[in-house]
């Protein structure tokens, strides 16, 4: 379980983070959704040690991760995997490259039991024949996909999405939130999905938090948060510009 | 009044600030190379495109500064009839000052700001986030082998600027001038003691230090966007080359 408890934020005088709490359960799908610039993926970077409050406390299955060496942060870290907003990719690295990566560096894996594995990821995520292509030669859904492939490696207990289908278009973006559901029934990892896609995300998330003014303003099951009566969840759901959210 | 006396407090802790930053860098970069040297293919990567890449640019500004070092000594040296000096005073100041002075600012050029474009674009990327999140540390695999590569690579171009620089000379001073070939080289193996060239190859050696670390150091913390990076990149050689001079200046008079 990850968990997240009084974390302040600020970046100058602005604060991102305002003595939130959260805790995310095991083995499920979570997405925090909010206004653009509310600082989810300043969040979802918390959960990985990216980046470090002002104050506050997160654990990962009871153990801080703050004040720790980075020995023993890099220890917890290999519970996670991570797709970033723009995938990530090394660009000077081929598919097949990047997604052997950490299995060249993490274990002692032969170069046969290499190659099995990562074309095995690359066919889970539906990318069969892409493995010798440049990071520039594939398509915006295609780079999540080896993302996700990259992440998946190592089966890590936790995976991070941020903001997987931002910049995509909806039948790719489909795709990767059917390949998020289907990879979590097959691999029963937890995962964080960082998310504005409204509502498609109710269907992939079986919890919702929507973060809102540095606090979880809401928390509960997709439909609890589809149906919600708080006025400042309903109009975020709903996309209403009228409501207590101004636009900036 | 206060704001001016504000303003240079908060201009000297800023600058307190970064060389604090900049010297914790090059400290656990080195740290780094004695624990966790990285992989040998990433260092020979490193190797060849900071040494073998760079070899023609040496190779050709060595060439045009031995020449030049040989037209202006001659005029130099005719005025007292010591032409036959000319091969000492090539070799010399090539060996002692310009050759590892005028390599690590060709290097910096070509490589340093290339490195520091590269793991610019890294960081505005979140590559270098994504190694983090791989609990793999960047520094073995983006600073190491790069900061090992210019340590070797530096004093071998500069013996090559060294050598192509001294023909350079010998071409314009024995075959245009007509100095005696033999007095070129005979008095230039006279003089030039292994003392020179052990503080040539010194100096080479430290510049190598200052590229990797100030190209490293420039593009990890590049600031947003692309025009982040290019600033970073402006920054890394304008820093790195008058570094360069400075620690010459300090290195020639404790080597001298």
């Amino acid at each position: 379980m990850i968990s997240l408890s009084n974390l302040h934020k600020s970046f100058g005088t602005q604060t991102v983070l305002d003595g939130l709490n959260l805790e995310i359960p095991s083995g499920q799908i979570t997405a925090i959704i909010g206004p653009s610039g509310e600082g989810k993926s300043v969040l979802i970077k918390h959960m990985i040690g990216l980046m470090q409050p002002d104050r506050g406390q997160i654990e990962v299955d009871g153990e801080s991760i703050l004040g720790i060496r980075r020995s023993q942060l890099n220890r917890i870290r290999e519970k996670f995997g991570m797709l970033f907003q723009n995938a990530a990719l090394f660009d000077s690295m081929n598919v097949f490259e990047n997604v052997a990566f950490p299995l060249q560096e993490k274990t002692t894996l032969s170069k046969e039991e290499i190659h099995e594995r990562v074309i095995s990821a690359l066919e889970d995520v539906g990318l069969k024949n892409a493995e010798h292509k440049y990071t520039d030669e594939l398509s915006g859904g295609m780079k999540k996909r080896v993302g996700l492939a990259r992440a998946l490696l190592l089966n890590p207990k936790f995976i991070l999405f941020d903001e997987p289908t931002t910049g995509l278009d909806p039948i790719i973006k489909r795709a990767i939130h059917q390949l998020i559901k289907d990879t979590h029934a097959k691999f029963g990892f937890t995962a964080v999905v960082v998310s504005h896609e409204i509502p498609e995300i109710f269907d992939v998330a079986q919890n919702v938090a929507m973060l809102y003014k540095g606090k979880i303003l809401q928390f509960g099951t997709a439909d609890e948060i589809r149906h919600s009566q708080n006025p400042v969840v309903r109009q975020f759901v709903s996309g209403s510009l009228d409501g207590p959210i101004q636009l900036v | 009044m206060v704001t001016q006396v504000q303003s240079i407090g908060h201009s000297t802790i800023g600058f307190v600030r970064e060389l604090g930053k900049m010297g914790w860098f090059l400290t656990y970069s080195i740290y780094m190379i004695v624990r966790r040297p990285g992989r040998p293919v990433h260092i020979l990567k490193q190797l060849h495109f900071i040494g073998a890449k760079s070899l023609f640019v040496i190779c050709l500004t060595a060439a045009f500064t031995g020449m030049v070092l040989g037209l202006q000594g001659y005029y130099t040296l005719t005025k007292f009839g010591s032409e036959g000096m000319l091969g000492t005073a090539v070799a010399l100041s090539l060996i002692r000052e310009l050759g590892p002075v005028l390599t690590a600012l060709m290097v910096t050029g070509r490589a340093g700001s290339a490195i520091t474009a590269e793991i610019g674009i890294m960081r505005i990327s979140e590559q270098i986030e994504a190694l983090e999140t791989m609990a793999l540390d960047p520094f073995k695999y983006l600073i190491t082998p790069k900061l090992i590569a210019a340590i070797i690579a530096l004093p071998l171009l500069c013996a090559i600027f060294d050598v192509v620089g001294i023909y350079g000379g010998w071409l314009v001073g024995v075959k245009l001038l007509g100095v005696n070939p033999g007095a070129y080289f005979y008095e230039m193996e006279k003089a030039v003691v292994w003392r020179d060239v052990s503080s040539g190859f010194a100096k080479a050696l430290s510049f190598g230090v200052i590229i990797a670390w100030v190209s490293c150091y420039k593009g990890y913390y590049a600031g947003h966007g692309a025009e982040g990076v290019s600033r970073a990149t402006t920054e890394s050689v304008v820093l790195t080359s008058v570094l360069i001079l400075v620690w010459d200046y300090f290195l020639t008079s404790v080597l001298l």
